[in-house]
């Protein structure tokens, strides 16, 4: 958040929630997980998620303003200049002042756009000083989530795949007589939208991801975060979100991978940071390695380090 | 010396009387146009079946007919048939047809070449789509081809091959319109004398020449990859995946502008004539197409914001493409000046340019979204960005041909068309596209990804409501059908030279139909028949 931008609490809010009033009022702003007949992004629910989607209504409006002066003209002009209400057409071909007027104009307008894009740029390339590291793998057709570090001490030995639900992956087989509609958790549609193991999080903590895949690109989506970000094999992407309010947000993969890519979604739940650090230390118990393993065992556990090294 | 002369003599009797001679070994501009056009009519069917399959499987929730894999092979095909099939082949059939008759050439500069260019094309596309009955399957990794998942897929071989053809076939094209334009112009029909269309087409042609063998390159790679142990694309063998889609971006985004800047040049030719009125800025609406297709080398990487550029690199590539909005803007605003004081009437050919117009602006707004990366971040892969090149392309590329169909079919056939057939083509394309395409942007909006067969309950409204459109719109496009084949053969209403009122230009000064040979002697030009010939500016 240095040059320019979206401050996701900024005195912006004021001019943007004019902006954005009727379509934030569509879509509604504190909803994470999509909903019938949904309009419009939605805030998210992290630091930066709400650059792109101010960004998103800024933008919508200007060109809601400017569809309407230009898509007026021509209903006006269709209307007044129509052959059939006697209009005899004028020669001109030139103005110099309308030709002046409409290419500095919109120049101004992509200024602005562009200032407020670069800010938001700025603030998402900014992945330095988190507090905590999770990997993603992408896979045909699932996700694997390696815990790398929390609060400056690595993490051993927490780490697993994630995949579509078994209600979800049944009712999804062709002619599988089953109905998509019955698929609930917590009394939320689910369909597709749920994993066996969903990767728990912290709220309120920087938290790095570092994003590959091993067969083919995927992307790692939830729009609740406010970004995707590509896994592609043989690369290491980086990227961050700080999550604001505990919920289970759920997305998808988002770069076409074969024939199961519409069935791996993507399910993060973040919780207090009390919840959270009692959850990984059952976690790291119940993975540690039994002391008769030990001496095997230490050199496995090198290997997550390793996986965050490119 | 006297054999030439004879040779010459004989042409001049009109079209060859045997049907293989005439089509198959024609070197008559004209006629080469017709089979382009009824090419690309014939695959605009074909990918528009692929594209009922996919909205079928869509209408709603759980998988009802096809398994996924079909699915993306459904995708892909749509993709590739639509681009390569229908519409570039469209476009080269109207600039077959139109820019001799625009510029007062005889024929094309290489007509034996044009003959080749045409007829490379059924077999690329009789190759790529014979994958859909073979033992591999059709390629399912999408029009994209992204290494390395278009290399798990079987058939990558004859895609290759196919789209190799397609390019031979573009750049032979290519050469001959940029041959045509450049040597064959009437005395006193100067470059800036010529039809916008005219304009459109040359600078398309250097696009093309520009970016065919770009792609012709990135999938010989693929090919080596797949079948002969080269590790270009692949990371285990030292190679970068990312590195093909810069190569593919590279060709793709001046391929969109291949794709819309002859349609720019039809809505430039037929908006003056309902209007009658010249048109708006004639150089500024030259120098917007130069200017958009400068720009269409610079911003390729709009296509990879979340591959994970570095920053610069967003930040430059976001604001190159942004800059694009506004020699797009000139275009819209003078379209729109040039009706304002004029005098309309709304034959079908005008109210498919309108319709271009707004549904254009449209896909272009979106554009310019799309076009800011942190958004992006959201927006990339989704359906908002289906439905922007859906408006781009169907109700802009594929409106603006309709709309050319319309505008010099009775110079074609010679005879006018159903106006109320026409009306009735125009008014369910322009109501069930929208249907179809504008709930896709709220779809993308809440978040579902494109390229899936399956997804959440909380999409199904807006999916069926897009089906429903997509089947009507679909069904609509018979309608079309049935008015060429009426104005061809039924039709009883002959068509005037001029045809409509305001036309101006030199394709409306010979009969109509256009006879098998024309301008064998260069017109005379008076700059008052010209569209543009006593334009200043
Ligand atoms: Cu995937
Ligand atoms: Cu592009």
């Amino acid at each position: 958040m240095t040059s320019g931008g979206i401050k996701p609490h900024g005195i912006k809010r004021a001019v943007l929630s004019g902006l954005g009033g009727a379509l934030a009022l569509f879509g509604g702003s504190a909803m994470a997980n999509p909903k019938p007949w949904q309009l419009n992004m939605t805030r998210g629910a992290s630091e930066w998620s709400s650059v792109p989607y101010h960004l998103n209504n800024i933008a919508l409006g200007v060109c809601v303003g400017i569809g309407i002066l230009v898509f007026g003209a021509m209903f006006i002009a269709m209307f007044r200049f129509r052959k059939s209400r006697g209009a005899v057409a004028e020669k001109w071909t030139h103005n110099t002042m309308l030709e002046v007027v409409w290419t500095t104009v919109p120049v101004i307008i992509l200024i602005t756009l562009a200032y407020l894009a670069t800010g938001g740029l700025t603030s998402f390339a900014n992945t330095t000083g988190s507090q905590m590291t999770v990997k993603v793998t992408g896979y045909q057709w699932k996700w694997r989530y390696d815990y790398v570090d929390y609060k400056g001490k690595p993490i051993d030995h927490v780490g697993f795949m994630s995949k579509l639900d078994r209600l979800s992956d049944e009712t999804r087989q062709l002619d599988s007589g089953m109905d998509p509609n019955a698929v609930q958790t917590d009394g939320e549609n689910t369909y597709l939208l749920n994993v066996d193991k969903p990767l728990v999080v912290p709220v309120g903590t920087k938290i790095r991801f570092v994003i590959t895949a091993g067969d083919v690109i995927h992307s790692w989506w939830v729009p609740a975060l406010g970004w995707k970000m590509d896994a592609i094999p043989g690369i290491v992407n980086a990227a961050w979100t700080n999550i604001e309010k505990p919920g289970v947000y759920r997305g998808q993969c988002a770069e076409l991978c074969g024939q199961d890519h519409g069935f791996m979604p993507i399910v993060v739940k973040a919780v207090p940071e009390a919840e959270f650090e009692q959850w990984l230390a059952q976690q790291q118990a119940a993975n540690a390695p039994k002391p008769a393993a030990a001496a095997p065992a230490t050199a496995q556990a090198t290997t997550p380090a390793q996986g965050n090294q490119g | 010396m006297a054999h030439a002369a004879t040779h010459d003599h004989h042409d001049h009797h009109g079209a060859p009387s045997n049907f293989f001679v005439r089509w198959c070994m024609s070197t008559n501009h004209k006629d080469i146009g017709t089979l382009y056009l009824v090419f690309a009519l014939v695959m605009f069917f074909i990918g528009g079946s692929f594209a009922m399959v996919i909205r079928a499987e869509l209408f709603k929730p759980g998988l009802q007919l096809v398994q996924p894999y079909f699915f993306n092979e459904m995708t892909t095909m749509h993709a590739l048939v639509m681009i390569f099939g229908a519409v570039m082949p469209a476009f080269v059939g109207l600039g077959n047809w139109m820019i001799p008759l625009m510029i007062g050439a005889p024929d094309m500069a290489l007509p034996r070449m044009n003959n080749l260019s045409f007829w490379i094309m059924p077999f690329a596309f009789a190759l790529l789509l014979s994958t859909l009955f073979s033992a591999g399957g059709a390629p399912a990794g999408g029009w994209t081809m992204y290494p390395p998942l278009a290399l798990q897929g079987g058939s990558v071989a004859q895609m290759v091959f196919a789209i190799h053809l397609m390019g031979i076939s573009s750049i032979m094209g290519s050469i001959n319109i940029i041959a045509t334009i450049l040597n064959m112009r009437a005395p006193g029909m100067d470059l800036l004398k010529m039809p916008v269309f005219v304009w459109s087409w040359l600078i398309t042609a250097f696009l093309l020449i520009a970016v065919m063998p770009v792609l012709a390159g990135a999938v010989t790679m693929l090919l080596t990859d797949k079948y002969f142990g080269t590790s270009f694309f692949n990371a285990a063998g030292g190679g970068d995946p990312v590195l093909y889609q810069h190569i593919f971006w590279f060709f793709g985004h001046p391929e969109v502008y291949i794709m819309i800047l002859p349609a720019f040049g039809v809505i430039s030719e037929i908006i003056p004539t309902f209007a009658r009125k010249p048109i708006f800025g004639y150089k500024a609406m030259v120098f917007a197409i130069a200017s958009i297709a400068f720009l269409s080398f610079i911003v390729w990487a709009h296509h990879m914001f979340a591959v994970g550029l570095p920053l610069g690199a967003e930040v430059f590539f976001m604001y190159a493409t942004m800059l694009i909005a506004v020699p797009t803007g000139v275009k819209v605003f003078n379209w729109v000046s040039t009706m304002w004081g004029g005098s309309m009437t709304f034959e079908t050919p005008m109210l498919f340019a309108i319709a271009f117009v707004i549904l254009f602006t449209i896909g272009g707004f979106s554009g310019l979204m799309l076009a800011l990366a942190p958004a992006d971040f959201q927006y990339h892969d989704t359906y908002f960005v289906v439905a922007h090149f859906h408006y781009v392309l169907v109700t802009g590329a594929v409106f603006s041909i309709i709309a050319a169909t319309y505008y010099w079919l009775p110079k074609w056939t010679g005879r006018m068309y159903s106006e109320f057939w026409g009306k009735m083509h125009f008014w369910n394309s322009v109501i069930w596209v929208n249907v179809l395409f504008f709930p896709q942007h709220f779809l993308g909006l809440a978040g579902m990804p494109r390229r899936i067969p399956d997804y959440n309950v909380a999409f199904a409204n807006f999916n069926m409501i897009s089906s429903i459109g997509g089947f009507l719109f679909g069904a609509s496009q018979l309608i079309f059908v049935g008015v060429l084949i009426h104005a061809v053969w039924g039709s009883k209403k002959k068509a005037t030279d001029r045809v409509w009122e305001g036309a101006k230009g030199l394709e409306w000064t010979v009969p109509s139909p256009a006879p098998f040979h024309t301008f064998e002697v260069p017109p005379v030009i008076n700059d008052d028949e010209l569209a543009h010939g006593h334009v200043d500016h």
